[in-house]
């Protein structure tokens, strides 16, 4: 599916300093069963955002008015788990299009280039500087810019640049998918299907 | 230039190259399930194609399925709607379709190398991280998102970046009581969860060499638990007489030109690897979990670790060590246990079956353990009877429940209350992964046994002779 382009997005982000986030968290199992990608966004965390009453945990983060913000700022080894793309679609039908950490698992990086959301790899000592100024400020803005792969907080000016494969890049900033070019190769995969055997 | 097993498989299936960009892999066998692909087959009717493969394509019934009562309708009217939708698109597609109540019905990944699916040097997706399992046959496996089920689907390719390359080497004798369970999470806890992100593991060494093909599958199911994309064992003897005449192998000619193939799947002396670890067979114990992640075991001997023994954030530790009810420096056994689940692609096997009846054999269940024992599927379920292990399990207290992913974690109506323990030898110990608020011990089927038959932890070394 292709999804909205992504070129600068400058906002305040929403704090999660806590290590190894699982999908299992970004979305419980039980939240899976949909046949149509709507509504993830309100299972979003669901267990560390409600009591069993379905009441709001106070001390979780999204229930906190004072943080706000499209980018999702979690600890080291953020998406570790299962492949379920339902955790970044939660994540993105949520309102976020940035997850900085300083660590991501592979399947949950991938299906964030998958669909538009960015994820933006920074180094721990620049991710204590993050949550240090939400912190000092929680209406202290973020910039991403992807075209210089530089990530900025605006309130100190530091920043630092971050990696990306420059043809998910590509894809990210024009709303390509992966699908649009693979179609257009199917010659050459056909034919490498014959000289393969099942 | 000399190549690892990895390379050999890769290198086979690269389609196209983009500069500065992905591979495009050629997808030999994709495994669909009803959780992961609906959203996927609806990408293809919008784009208005069809599956490029369906004789690629395999589907079948796990994640959401009950474990009792399947020849009734599902009663979730949500996953009876996702198995609907899964019958519905399977037809469509022309894609072979196993579904509840079918005699070929199980986990994928169980199904998969019981028909013959699951092939040494094949490249095989499907959208489950535990796809990995595969890789025990010389596979590469990986698991996808959505977004790339739809790839496979619509074009049997995917775009993925090489990843790098790591070799863990263990030799040494295994003790008594220790299982290729035990040995998975022993390297899991050494290397963290997140150890071997963006890597993929080839597993060498006289442990694995020994191992049977079920514990070869179980060690390779685990890889992703340490960040691993996957993980593969070279292909030997032992593979191929596994292999030989199931359903979806090849046959006859086509049995011998793929054995030409096959028998060079193994890393070629002084190929390199981005990273190397190698440990001892001989000390390694039988493991359990505290914490909540898989990366949180620890020998049964021993306690749970000071937070400045471990890497990473302390109130992260903590947070885990509340959500468990533990703390610091205490020993595991004789903890408290409410739950038993034997099953899951990682230990639903005909072997996990014997070796847990072996220990429960003439003992009587606890009367506080409620006991889940769901075969992989209805081969495994079916061997279990035809072996007389059910009847020593029922004499012992036991019951049979029917093949699926089940409690492993938790989308059906198998799931453990807030607040009780379970010991399971699925593969993942997450907060409320086996039901909201759940706390999961991970475990071998044996050391699930004693616990079983005891009612708390045990080392189940003190039950075996």
């Amino acid at each position: 599916m292709a999804y909205d382009k992504f070129d600068i997005l400058n906002s305040t982000a929403v704090p999660l300093p806590i290590e190894n986030v699982d999908t299992d968290q970004i979305i419980p199992a039980r939240f899976l069963k949909a046949t149509e990608r709507v509504g993830f966004g309100d299972n979003l965390f669901r267990d560390w955002r409600y009591n069993s009453d379905e009441s709001p945990k106070q001390d979780f983060v999204l229930n906190n008015d004072t943080f706000n913000g499209k980018i999702l700022v979690g600890g080291k080894n953020f998406g570790s788990g299962s492949s379920r793309e339902h955790a970044a679609w939660a994540i993105y039908d949520y309102g976020f299009r940035c997850v900085v950490s300083s660590f991501f698992a592979d399947i949950f990086r991938n299906n964030c280039l998958n669909i538009g959301v960015l994820p933006v790899q920074v180094t721990p000592n620049f991710l204590q500087q993050i949550f240090a100024a939400i912190e000092t400020d929680p209406d202290c803005t973020f910039t991403v810019d992807l075209a210089q792969q530089k990530i900025r907080i605006d309130s100190t000016s530091a920043s630092e640049g971050f990696e990306i494969n420059p043809y998910k890049k590509d894809n990210m900033t024009n709303g390509f998918d992966d699908i649009d070019f693979l179609l257009n190769i199917k010659k050459e995969i056909k034919k490498f299907a014959q000289d393969t055997p099942l | 230039m000399r190549k690892t097993l990895f390379d050999k498989v890769w290198d086979k299936h690269v389609v196209h190259q983009i500069d500065n960009g992905p591979d495009v892999l050629f997808i030999d066998r994709h495994m669909v399930h009803e959780v992961t692909s609906p959203v996927a087959f609806l990408g293809l009717k919008n784009r208005n194609i069809k599956v490029m493969h369906p004789e690629r394509t395999f589907a079948t019934a796990d994640h959401n399925t009950p474990t009792i009562n399947q020849h009734l309708p599902v009663q979730d009217p949500l996953s009876a709607k996702q198995l609907d939708a899964l019958e519905k698109n399977a037809a469509e597609h022309g894609i072979s379709f196993w579904g509840l109540g079918h005699e070929k019905n199980g986990i994928v990944h169980v199904v998969g190398p019981e028909y013959g699916i699951t092939l040494p040097g094949a490249t095989i997706v499907c959208g489950d991280s535990h796809t990995s399992t595969h890789g025990a046959f010389g596979a590469i496996a990986f698991g996808i998102g959505t977004s790339e089920v739809e790839m496979v689907l619509s074009t049997q390719c995917i775009l993925q970046p090489k990843p790098k390359k790591m070799r863990i080497t263990i030799n040494g004798n295994l003790d008594n009581g220790v299982t290729p369970k035990d040995v998975a999470l022993f390297i899991i806890s050494q290397l963290t969860t997140s150890g071997a992100t963006g890597h993929f593991v080839e597993y060498a060494g006289d442990v694995f060499k020994n191992m049977t093909m079920e514990g070869r599958m179980t060690v390779c199911n685990l890889s992703i638990e340490m960040g691993a994309r996957g993980g593969m064992i070279a292909p030997d003897e032992k593979t191929f007489h596994y292999i030989k005449n199931r359903e979806f192998t090849p046959k006859g000619p086509a049995w011998v030109r793929a054995m030409d193939y096959w028998q060079e799947l193994y890393t070629d002396k002084d190929a390199k690897f981005d990273k190397e670890f190698f440990f001892d067979g001989s000390g390694i114990e039988p493991m359990i979990t505290f914490g909540t992640n898989p990366g949180m075991g620890m020998g049964i001997s021993k306690s749970i670790p000071t937070a400045d023994a471990i890497e990473g954030g302390a109130a992260t530790y903590q947070k885990s060590l509340d959500y468990m009810g533990y703390n610091e420096g205490e020993s595991m056994i004789g903890k408290d246990i409410d739950f038993v689940f034997v099953g899951s692609c990682t230990n639903g096997r005909i072997e996990d079956f014997r070796a847990f009846t072996e220990i429960v054999k003439g003992r009587k269940k606890a009367d506080n353990v409620t006991a889940w024992l769901v075969p992989g599927s209805h081969k495994v379920e079916k061997a279990i009877k035809d072996e007389g292990l059910l009847n020593i399990l029922q004499a012992s207290g036991f019951e049979l429940r029917e093949p699926g992913c089940s409690a492993c974690l938790a989308m059906n109506d198998d799931k453990v209350p807030e607040g009780k323990y379970a010991i399971s030898t699925s593969n993942r110990n997450f907060e409320g992964r086996q039901g909201p608020g759940s706390r999961t011990l991970l475990a071998s089927p044996i050391m699930a046994a004693a616990a079983a038959v005891t009612g708390k932890v045990t080392d189940p070394r003190t039950l075996t002779n």
